[in-house]
Order: C-alpha cells, then sequence, then structure tokens
C-alpha cells in the first residue's frame, strides 16, 4: 500500500430530460441540425428574458429527495458572467450561493459487493452551453446553440472518495439513480451524463488536503477510472520528487491516457457572480415536495436489499440486477413468472440473455426475449423436460426467432430422455462398444466415469437427464479397482 | 388635430373627422419638417407607418374601434421593434433590426397604434441629457442650446414639439421622468412588473421599466391600459389585474395625505424650482389634500447606491454584444481576443464602457460584499424609508429635478454632477415605485416638473392627483414657442 491517500470530489452534470430547455421553449432533441434547436432566447438577442422551465425544477427536487438531501424552499438562480462564442450571453444561468438540493448521501456499491457511502455537498440547476465545432471549418470556429439552454443538474460529491474504483463505482451509482428516477437518459456518449473530478494526494494518516487539479472530460466510467490513476500517479511522482502540485484544470486525453493543463495562460477566471435580476427565486412549497416524494420509485439500493433479502442472491448478483430499472424490472417478471427459483433466474438474466443482449448490442427493453417467455424456458429445466444444457441451445433458437420453448423443443425433438429403462438399454451398447475402457475402469481408473457419461450424452445427443445416467451409470459399471 | 388630446384624438376619428392616413401624414409631415432642429428620432419608418395606418383604417370601417386606434405615436429607440431598426441609441446595434416585437411593441400594435419611428436616447439608456447617444444629442424644443434630458429624450423632445401625440419611454434611475420634466410634458414610470420588460434592450434588469411621455395624465392612463399587464415571457411581471385608469381619473382627492419629504428640498434645489414647487403643493392643498413635510432619511444614499447595483446588471447585460451573433463586428478579427476587444471598443460609447468598468469592478472577487452586497443592503433600507413613508402618506411629492434643463455640454465632462440631476428620481427605482412627473410651472423661460410617486401598483392613485392638478392648471398645456403650429 502506498504511503499517499489520493482524495477525490467528483462533479457530475446530468442533462436533464425536459422535453424543452430550461429558460426557453426550444426542443433539447439531440444530434438536430446545428442551430435549428436554438430560439431567440438561447440566442442571447437584445431584449429577450429567460422563463424557468417547471419540469426542471421538479426534477432537480426528486433527486434531492432520493438521495436524502434538503429541497431548499428557496433557491436562487445567479449569472456566472465569462466570455466564449458558445456562450451567448456572455454568462451562464447557474446557481451559486442558494442551490435548489443541499446535502444528501448515496450508498454505493464496490465491486466487491461492499458498500460505501458518499456525501454530497449539493445538486444545483444551470443551463448548458452550446458547442463549439473548431474542425469543421477552415480557419474559423462554427458554434452550434442546439446544446445552449438544455438543463442541467450539476451534482457536487463530497472529497470522500478515496480512489479511482470509488469513483468510478459513485458515477455508477448516480448513473443508475438518475435512470431510475427518469430524470436523465445518462447517454455519456452523447454527453447527457458528463464527470469532472477534484483529485489530489495526502500522505496517509494527514488530516489537511493535499493542492487538488480538476480533471475535465471524463466521459465514461473507464476514462473515469484511468484519468484518476494517472493523475494520482502523476501527483505522487510530482511530490516525492520535491516538486509542489499546481492547482489547474486538466484535461485527460484517453488516446494517449494522459492528463494535460487546459491553456495556462488564463489566471483564474473572476466570474463575477451575482443573482440573476431576470428571474424570481426558486420558491417550492411542502404540497410541491410532497407530491414529488410520493412519486418517487424504489431506488437502486432498496431494490438491491430487498433483492438480497427476498431472492437471496448474493450482494454481487443483487447489484448487476438493480444497476438498472428496466433489468430489474425484467428479473423480477420472470421471477414471477416462474414463480420461484430466483437463483436459476438470475443465472440466466445475467448469463445467456445478457450475453445475447450484449452481442446484438441491444438494451433491456429491446430484449427478443420477453421475461415470460424466459421463464417458460426455465420451467422446462425445472420440471426435467430438458437439461441446462440443451436449454441454451433452446435458447439460442428462441433468440434466432423460432418460437417459445415448448415449440423449439417439439419441432427440435430436444426432450430429455427420463425413462431408465431407455437410458440403461443406451447404457448397455455403450459398455458394449468399449471394453477396453470398461477394463482400465474396473482396474481403477476412476477417472473413465466421465468418459461413460459423455459417451451417454453423445448417443442421446444430449437429451438425457444427466442424473438419471449417473445414477445407472454406477449401477451397471460397479466399483473402480479394488 | 395637432396639439388635441388622445380622448379628442379618438373622438375625432370616431365621428369620422379624420382617418389614421390623414393623422399619420400630418405626422410624418411634421417629423419631415421640423425634426431637424431636433434630432429627436433615429429612424421614421414612414411607410411601415403608412401600412399600419391603411390597417387601422380598415379595422375602424369593420367596426373596431379603440381609445388608441389609428393614432400615431413613436417608441423609444431601445424597444424592439420587427423590420424595423433598434438601435439602442448605440454604434453597436446601429444596423440591428429585430425578429420579433418587444410585448409593449405588440400590445400597442394590437391597440392599433400607429408607430411612426424610433427615437433618439442615451447610448443603451445611460444617460440623463440624450447626449451620449451615437445618433448625436437631442435638442430641447424649449431652448435648443439644451439638452431635453434622457435617456428617453428623444421621446420627451418629440412629444414636447407635437411631432406625435404620445410616445414610450423607459425608466431605470429617472430616464422617463426627468426629461419630461424638462421638456414640459407628462411622464409615466409605472411599478416595477406593471409593465413587461420582454423585447426592451437590458440596461438593467432590476430597476428597468417602460412607461408613456404624453401631453396630459389622462394620456398617459390610455396609453398605461394598454401596455399593462401581466407578460408571461417576463418573470418579473406582476400578476396583478388592470384598473381602467382613465376610468379612475375621476376618484377624489380630497382627504388624500401628501407627503414632502424635506430631502427633496434641499441646499442642491434651485430657488426656482423650490418656488415653482411651493405653489404646486398649494394648489394640491387647493384639490383638498392634507400636505405636509416628512423624510426619507436614506434617500441620499440613493444615487451611490444606484451607480453600484444599475452598472453591475448592465456589466452582465451587455456582454452579449460580443460581434459573434449581431450587432457590430470588427473588420479582419486576428483571433477571438481581438474580435472582442475591437467590436467592443469600436461599438460602445464612453459613458457605457464606463458604466460596464464600474460594474465589472463591483462584482468583482473581493469587492462584491463592499460594493455590490453593500449596495443591496442600502438599497432595502431605501425602501423601507419609502414603506413607513406610505404607511403615513398616500403620496409623496417634490420636484423631478433639482434644476431645469441644462446647456448641452455643461455636465458632459464630470458625470457625478450629471449623475445627481437625477437624485430624486433614482429612489423611486430602487423601490421599485411608480411615480409620474408632471409640468408645474417654469423656472425662468424653461418648464419644470413635479413628481407624484404612489405605493406600489397605484398607478390609478398617481394619475388621479396629476389629472386633477391639471385641470386645476395649465402647464401641461403650454406649448415651446415656435412649436404651436
Amino acid at each position: 500500500m502506498s504511503d499517499w491517500e489520493p482524495v477525490i470530489g467528483l462533479e457530475i452534470h446530468a442533462q436533464l430530460l425536459t422535453k424543452s430547455k430550461i429558460f426557453s421553449g426550444a426542443s433539447t432533441r439531440f444530434g438536430d441540425e446545428p442551430n435549428s434547436n436554438a430560439c431567440l432566447v438561447d440566442l442571447g438577442y437584445p431584449g429577450v428574458l429567460p422563463v424557468l422551465n417547471r419540469e426542471a425544477v421538479r426534477m432537480a427536487a426528486v433527486f434531492g429527495l432520493a438521495i436524502g438531501a434538503e429541497v431548499a424552499e428557496r433557491s436562487v438562480f445567479a449569472r456566472k458572467n465569462y466570455f466564449y462564442p458558445d456562450l451567448p450571453k456572455g454568462y451562464q444561468i447557474s446557481q451559486y450561493e442558494l442551490p435548489i438540493v443541499k446535502g444528501g448521501k448515496l450508498a454505493v456499491q464496490l465491486e466487491d459487493g461492499s458498500e460505501k457511502v458518499v456525501g454530497l455537498t449539493r445538486a444545483h440547476l444551470e443551463e448548458d452551453a452550446g458547442k463549439s465545432l473548431h474542425e469543421a471549418f477552415d480557419d474559423s470556429t462554427g458554434v452550434d446553440l442546439n446544446r445552449a439552454g438544455v438543463p442541467l443538474l450539476e451534482i457536487v460529491s463530497e472529497p470522500e472518495i478515496r480512489s479511482s474504483r470509488e469513483a468510478a463505482a459513485y458515477m455508477r451509482a448516480i448513473h443508475s439513480l438518475v435512470r431510475y428516477l427518469g430524470i436523465c437518459d445518462g447517454n455519456m456518449q452523447e454527453g447527457s451524463l458528463r464527470c469532472d473530478a477534484n483529485v489530489s494526494v495526502r500522505r496517509r494518516g494527514t488530516e489537511k488536503f493535499g493542492t487538488r487539479t480538476e480533471l475535465k472530460n471524463l466521459n465514461s466510467f473507464r476514462y473515469v477510472e484511468r484519468a484518476i490513476d494517472f493523475e494520482i500517479e502523476r501527483q505522487i511522482d510530482v511530490l516525492e520528487s520535491g516538486g509542489e502540485v499546481v492547482q489547474e484544470t486538466r484535461l485527460y486525453n484517453p488516446d494517449k491516457h494522459e492528463t494535460k493543463p487546459m491553456r495556462a495562460k488564463e489566471e483564474a477566471n473572476d466570474y463575477r457572480y451575482f443573482p440573476d435580476p431576470d428571474l424570481l427565486p426558486v420558491v417550492i412549497d411542502a404540497a410541491f415536495v410532497d407530491a414529488a416524494r410520493a412519486a418517487l420509485p424504489e431506488l437502486p439500493a432498496e431494490k438491491r436489499a430487498r433483492f438480497e433479502r427476498d431472492f437471496e442472491l448474493s450482494p454481487y448478483d443483487a447489484g448487476v440486477l438493480t444497476a438498472e430499472r428496466e433489468l430489474a424490472d425484467y428479473y423480477e417478471a420472470v421471477v414471477k413468472a416462474l414463480g420461484g427459483e430466483a437463483k436459476l433466474a438470475a443465472n440466466w438474466v445475467m448469463g445467456e440473455l445478457a450475453a445475447a443482449l450484449n452481442k446484438d448490442g441491444l438494451g433491456i427493453s429491446a430484449s427478443k426475449i420477453d421475461a415470460p417467455v424466459l421463464a417458460g424456458l426455465l420451467k422446462r429445466i425445472t420440471d426435467g423436460t430438458i437439461s441446462g444444457k440443451i436449454a441454451k441451445e433452446v435458447f439460442e433458437a428462441m433468440w434466432a426467432g423460432e418460437g417459445d420453448a415448448d415449440a423449439v423443443i417439439e419441432k427440435r425433438g430436444l426432450k430429455q430422455i427420463t425413462d431408465p429403462n431407455a437410458i440403461a438399454g443406451v447404457i448397455d451398447e455403450v459398455i458394449e462398444a468399449n471394453p477396453t475402457q470398461l477394463e482400465q475402469y474396473r482396474g481403477g481408473k476412476d477417472k473413465l466415469f466421465g468418459f461413460f457419461v459423455g459417451q451417454v450424452m453423445k448417443a442421446t445427443k444430449g437429451k438425457a437427464n444427466p442424473a438419471e445416467v449417473n445414477r445407472l451409470l454406477k449401477e451397471k459399471l460397479g466399483p473402480s479397482g479394488g | 388635430m395637432q396639439g388635441k388630446s388622445l380622448k379628442e384624438l379618438a373622438a375625432a376619428l370616431a365621428a369620422g373627422e379624420t382617418d389614421s392616413a390623414s393623422l399619420t401624414e400630418a405626422a410624418l409631415k411634421r417629423i419631415e419638417a421640423r425634426d431637424g432642429e431636433l434630432n429627436s428620432f433615429v429612424t421614421v419608418a414612414g411607410e411601415a407607418a403608412r401600412g399600419a395606418a391603411r390597417a387601422a383604417d380598415e379595422r375602424r370601417a369593420g367596426g373596431e374601434s379603440g381609445p388608441l386606434a389609428g393614432i400615431p405615436m413613436a417608441q423609444k429607440d431601445l424597444f424592439c421593434t420587427q423590420g424595423v431598426t433598434t438601435t439602442a441609441g448605440s454604434r453597436m446595434l446601429e444596423k440591428f433590426v429585430s425578429p420579433y416585437d418587444a410585448t409593449v411593441v405588440a400590445r400597442l400594435r394590437e391597440a392599433g397604434a400607429v408607430m411612426v419611428g424610433k427615437t433618439n436616447m442615451d447610448e443603451f439608456a445611460m444617460g440623463s441629457s440624450n447626449e451620449t447617444s451615437y445618433f448625436g444629442p437631442v435638442k430641447n424644443p424649449w431652448d435648443p442650446e439644451r439638452v431635453p434630458g434622457g435617456s428617453s429624450g428623444g421621446s420627451a423632445a418629440a412629444v414636447a414639439a407635437r411631432l406625435v401625440p404620445y410616445a414610450t419611454g423607459t425608466d431605470t434611475g429617472g430616464s422617463i421622468r426627468q426629461p419630461a420634466a424638462l421638456a414640459g410634458i407628462t411622464g409615466l414610470k409605472p411599478t416595477y412588473g406593471r409593465v413587461s420588460r420582454y423585447g426592451i434592450v437590458a440596461f438593467a434588469s432590476s430597476l428597468d421599466q417602460a412607461g408613456t411621455l404624453t401631453v396630459s395624465a389622462e394620456d398617459a392612463a390610455y396609453v398605461l391600459a394598454a401596455i399593462a399587464g401581466f407578460d408571461p415571457r417576463d418573470s418579473t411581471s406582476a400578476e396583478q389585474p388592470v384598473p381602467d385608469y382613465p376610468a379612475l381619473l375621476g376618484e377624489s382627492v380630497r382627504g388624500k395625505r401628501v407627503g414632502i419629504p424635506k430631502e427633496f428640498l434641499d441646499e442642491g434645489v434651485e430657488p426656482g424650482v423650490r418656488e415653482t414647487f411651493r405653489k404646486a403643493a398649494d394648489e394640491l392643498a387647493g384639490l383638498g389634500c392634507e400636505v405636509e413635510e416628512t423624510t426619507l432619511p436614506n434617500l441620499k444614499l440613493s444615487v451611490p447606491t444606484y451607480y453600484v447595483v444599475a452598472p453591475a446588471e448592465a456589466s452582465s447585460n451587455l456582454a452579449r454584444y460580443d460581434g459573434v451573433r449581431f450587432g457590430h463586428r470588427a473588420a479582419d478579427p486576428k483571433d477571438l481576443t481581438d474580435l472582442y476587444e475591437r467590436s467592443r471598443g469600436e461599438g460602445f460609447g464612453a459613458e457605457v464602457k464606463r458604466r460596464i468598468l464600474i460594474g465589472t469592478f463591483v462584482l468583482s472577487h473581493g469587492y462584491y460584499d463592499a460594493y455590490y452586497l453593500r449596495a443591496q443592503q442600502v438599497r432595502q433600507l431605501i425602501a423601507d424609508d419609502f414603506r413607513r413613508a406610505f404607511e403615513q402618506y398616500d403620496f409623496l411629492v417634490g420636484p423631478t429635478t433639482p434644476t431645469a434643463a441644462f446647456r448641452i455640454g455643461e455636465k458632459t465632462a464630470d458625470p457625478v454632477s450629471m449623475y445627481l440631476n437625477d437624485i430624486f428620481t433614482i429612489g423611486v427605482n430602487l423601490a421599485g415605485l411608480p411615480a409620474v412627473s408632471v409640468p408645474m410651472g417654469f423656472d425662468g423661460k424653461l418648464p419644470v416638473g413635479m413628481q407624484v410617486i404612489g405605493r406600489a401598483f397605484d398607478e390609478a392613485g398617481i394619475l388621479s392627483l396629476a389629472h386633477q392638478y391639471q385641470q386645476a392648471t395649465d402647464w401641461h398645456r403650454r406649448v415651446p414657442e415656435g412649436w404651436e403650429e
């Protein structure tokens, strides 16, 4: 273990799933023709004024309630002033001294299944900026303002994260939560969820924080982990060679796997925050909060605990199955249709089904096999109609659209042979055909038992009931050796 | 028809004695013939006006009518008007054509008003003399060597010279009332939130308010009735019912309690102004009001407070003029910083730059608490003074300005003395209250005004007091020499 302890805090920007922008009626749709979703308010035309989208406020409140935070009765929008071409007004409307969500905490499941609770400082509403497009034009920069004014919830954690893995796990937990709440689609490729990290290191056992750097552009769980790892190593190297960490903003380059300072020229920006006089304070009454609270779904951590308890799943399995609300719903539907067998259902959902979805690049909601249909297949395993091995073949056929489990079993003649007489007949034939192996087995080479099982299964095209094959083979072969 | 009140014009139109086309043509002719002497218009929109007049006449023929229908007017060049340039008196927006109408413009258009043009003003409404306009100073029709006040100087001069029956203005620290006083007309600044700010080029958002420049309080009532009311596009506009202002003008003022804050009559006030005001106060007593002296102890802090708050907001509001999307753009910028520096350096005039610098400074890290935050606290104290006074009084009155119109160039070298001309008007903006300035006589040959301040949303009250004062006096009917016909 290193002498150095990393101290990490994350700032996550989640794009809220409102239909229109936070201060204008323009659409928030992604991927449209540049500047086609930018109205006069988004363009910052002379005389236009912002009008707050109440739905964005509701979504922020819902997030606050989900993390057990205080949803402020009164919060205030402020202007963050700076010049940039993709910031049309010359200021970003954000929240500064009085954010809408204060405090809260989130239970984060780590890879080993254990749990860490991360405290949150705040979450506040703000508008997104546009995008500068440097590549598409010679000698000049294009500006696309479709994104300008899209509502963001900036979620700020306390500096309580102690490793890159915890950071990634925390980000996964936020990702999962905002999707559960239906307030963000979590699409990181489209920038719907973005992450900056504040990273410093200190000698283990000391209290005082080291000088931190801010890492930008961490737009996947993997980049969060890798960039923080790189930065921790870099800072330790600097400190151990007698240098000092400089407080600065650094950009992560995933191709080169390194962080580099952003233009060093700028001295600390003075954003000259002040309350936006065009907007009234956001006042939230108890009725609004109560309604939002009543509409809260079961949250990932609650669901995870319930799955562990009711379905007797391991913390890891429960974590995987509850990471997405749709996946958890699917799993529960399978268990319900199956009337139990929760572990078998978990293995199939996390195994065959997950692999098939992954191979086809599909989400659970686009699964080619619905939950009751998958349950139908699993029922044929539990009632002994087919073996687990055959079930995999049936699953593939079902995935390929050949119908439900019974149809595939019928059509392909895959029904399991359980009749002891039929199996005994096959065993007799196998023993007769392999006298050498029989002699060796009886001479003490007990590993050959598996050979006989294999031969029987081969002769029955895998359809023989494995338990019955084992029992009868033992009977017929007799003991191995003396 | 010139010199007629809005009520008389509406009656003449209704009786078929004239039509909108004739009124509009007459206004355009007069502007064409005489505005060279004043420079009160930046843009004359003749074709658009003739079209609007024809439309108004057709609507009237179709049975529609209204107190403003078919009557010519002018918009201060701070209101965005679709298809007609909106310059805000600045080189920055010299060629800017708004793609939309301000709410005030749209409401007047809907009421059948015929806009003949856009009036000159101090650049971005920053000024008290109309001398900061990129399009040159406006002259006061009472004395062409003197300023008409500002920032709505063009609107004030145009109405004083009877080029148009009325014009719109905006008032952030006195920009309607001060020029109205200096040009001998009636200027109404409604309560903050009474009239939508949507489509008004922003100066200081927490203070800006649209209002009217008219000959009389009665005319103001008609125009206010058309432009007031909640606008979903302005979050700071008030969801308050709009009274029938013209119908309430006759409400009795007998027994109303009128306070004269002694700070309005301190040593900075010209003796001639003070004397004129005494007579006006006597008139109010003659109308049956109970007039007595009172105090607004923190009013003296209003100018320094204002010159922190307003520039702070302005420095941010004017950041959007960066040469990227609209407005002046420097030629051949060599990089982004050069584009910003030269576009803004060339586009803005000296007073605008001064206020952007002040505003940037007071919001800066390390100075915010000492300036911006402190100013907000003092603003609250000033508002509290007014609140306390209005527990005792229905109206507060005083001279609108400490002096009559000053000479062009007289104060340009000394911004602080210029700022002090708004000393009696600024506090009203800081407190968000309604006030009207009415002509109350002359200091020598120059008109001076009386300001009537009311409780929030009591426009009906201040207009009724102003109207009844105007029934008893004829100062508002005086027309500057040479502009009678």
